[in-house]
């Protein structure tokens, strides 16, 4: 069920990704939701599933990109990983704590993928620092809305019953 | 429980991913060379494993064949010694061989050059005596050959057919006491007479006292003795001498190595002189006259 849901989610983050292209930014896509997912599955499943969802959106990615097959999915891999080990060793459950994992997590994915295609020569890029901080901080604020509004949704729906039930009274 | 395992046990997950994808990301990237990162890095991987195992191999078979495989080498040793020596001698024959081709395409190139009636012939026993300095070769005069032909090798006159048989002569060499020709000195045009001093250097007589000679002038047939073409070489001046009376004392060396001669080339054609000479008287016996005596 849990694995449905996180392909599921993953599935979702590439339809919306994909159509968000126009939001593109001196050539860059200023949020990744693919890795806001990944991420945020990671937080709060652990480090396996992490790892897990974040290969596997990688290599979709990367399959649906024109780059290299896996460098992504390295990338995805790591942050996974890590973002999961960071979830479960500490706590993470406010919005600035996660403003900063999601905001590192997104520099590290820059790092490991863009460090993988220049050091592989296949590619380069100019000026990466304000784009990928751009990145990381667009990703952060979805990421951090996106865990606000799911924290809120269940209690939001039980709220609106509980206010029918009043009214009913 | 398997995945409880893995669970556990995130780290070996996690390095398996990553070298699966590090993997995967090698098969697609080519390397500078062109060559795709994994199949280099397999290859550099193997090529260590293989020069490991040759080492290996070349050591046991180098320690074989160092001191195993040394029983019949004695033998085959001396077998190859034989067969070098064998090497050897054929080596000689072909280059003795090659120095011949060249010396007949010498008298070919001299034939062509002369513009002469000639014939090759080989030099097949020297004088008998040493006080005689002479020759035979093996045409006669079923070649053609008749008394006083003139014989030249490619570095100048060799000397003159005296004796000739049906299939072989003897010539009279141009170093030889008795032997002489009509000469001139090449750049001065000074007339004289080339006579032979028994060693291997000749003598030019009858040049006079006012003529023009200096050390290193060639010395050509004149072909007045009608027996030597005129304008062929034979030798050079090696020393001119004030005699006291009215000739100079001239010392010529050979243009031909007497020594080392091997083929030569027959005139066969008769100079004018000769066909002049046929006409007139024959000439009296003395002192050395031009063209020798036997």
């Amino acid at each position: 069920m849990k694995t449905a849901g996180v392909i599921l989610a993953i599935t979702l983050a590439l339809a919306l990704q994909t159509t968000l292209a126009r939001f593109v930014i001196r050539g860059t896509v200023a949020v990744d939701l693919v890795l806001v997912v990944v991420i945020y599955v990671a937080l709060t499943s652990g480090p396996v599933t992490g790892l897990l969802s974040g290969t596997l959106a990688g290599l979709v990615q990367d399959a649906l990109s024109s780059g290299v097959i896996g460098i992504g999915g390295l990338a995805k891999t790591i942050v996974g990983f890590l973002a999961g080990i960071i979830g479960t060793q500490f706590i993470v459950a406010q919005p600035l704590p996660r403003f900063v994992v999601f905001f590192g997590a997104t520099v590290l994915h820059a790092l490991v993928f863009i460090g993988l295609y220049v050091l592989l020569d296949l590619r380069q890029f100019p000026s990466p620092v304000p784009a990928v901080t751009g990145q990381a901080v667009g990703n952060a604020i979805v990421g951090v809305i996106a865990f606000q509004l799911v924290e809120l949704l269940p209690g939001a729906v039980e709220r609106r019953r509980a206010a029918r039930s009043r009214i009913r009274r | 429980m398997a995945l409880l395992d893995i669970r556990q046990r995130s780290g070996y997950l996690f390095l398996a991913v990553v070298l699966g994808q590090i993997i995967l990301i090698s098969a697609q990237v080519n390397s500078h060379t062109g060559v795709p990162v994994l199949e280099a890095v397999a290859f550099g991987v193997f090529a260590e494993i293989q020069r490991a195992t040759s080492a290996v191999v070349s050591g046991v078979r180098h320690g074989w064949s160092g001191y195993i495989g040394l029983r019949g080498v004695r033998a085959e040793n001396d077998t190859l010694k034989r067969d070098l020596a064998a090497a050897q001698i054929q080596l000689q024959a072909q280059r003795a061989l090659a120095d011949r081709s060249r010396s007949l395409e010498q008298m070919l190139q001299l034939r062509d050059r002369s513009n002469l009636s000639t014939t090759a012939a080989e030099i097949i026993a020297d004088s008998a005596t040493p006080d005689f300095r002479t020759m035979t070769i093996d045409k006669g005069t079923r070649d053609g050959l008749r008394s006083d032909m003139a014989v030249l090798a490619p570095s100048g006159v060799v000397g003159r057919v005296v004796v000739p048989s049906a299939r072989a002569a003897k010539v009279q060499l141009l170093i030889d006491r008795n032997a002489a020709a009509g000469a001139l000195i090449e750049r001065s045009r000074a007339q004289g007479v080339v006579v032979g001093g028994g060693d291997y250097r000749l003598r030019m007589d009858y040049v006079s006292e006012v003529s023009d000679v200096i050390v290193g002038d060639l010395v050509v047939t004149s072909g007045i003795d009608g027996i030597f073409p005129k304008g062929f070489v034979i030798g050079q001046v090696e020393s001119v001498e004030k005699s006291g009376g009215a000739y100079k004392r001239i010392v010529v060396k050979p243009a031909v190595d007497f020594r080392s001669l091997e083929d030569v080339l027959v005139v066969l054609t008769p100079t004018p002189a000769r066909e002049a000479g046929q006409a007139a008287p024959p000439e009296q016996p003395g002192r050395p006259e031009p063209g020798g005596s036997e």
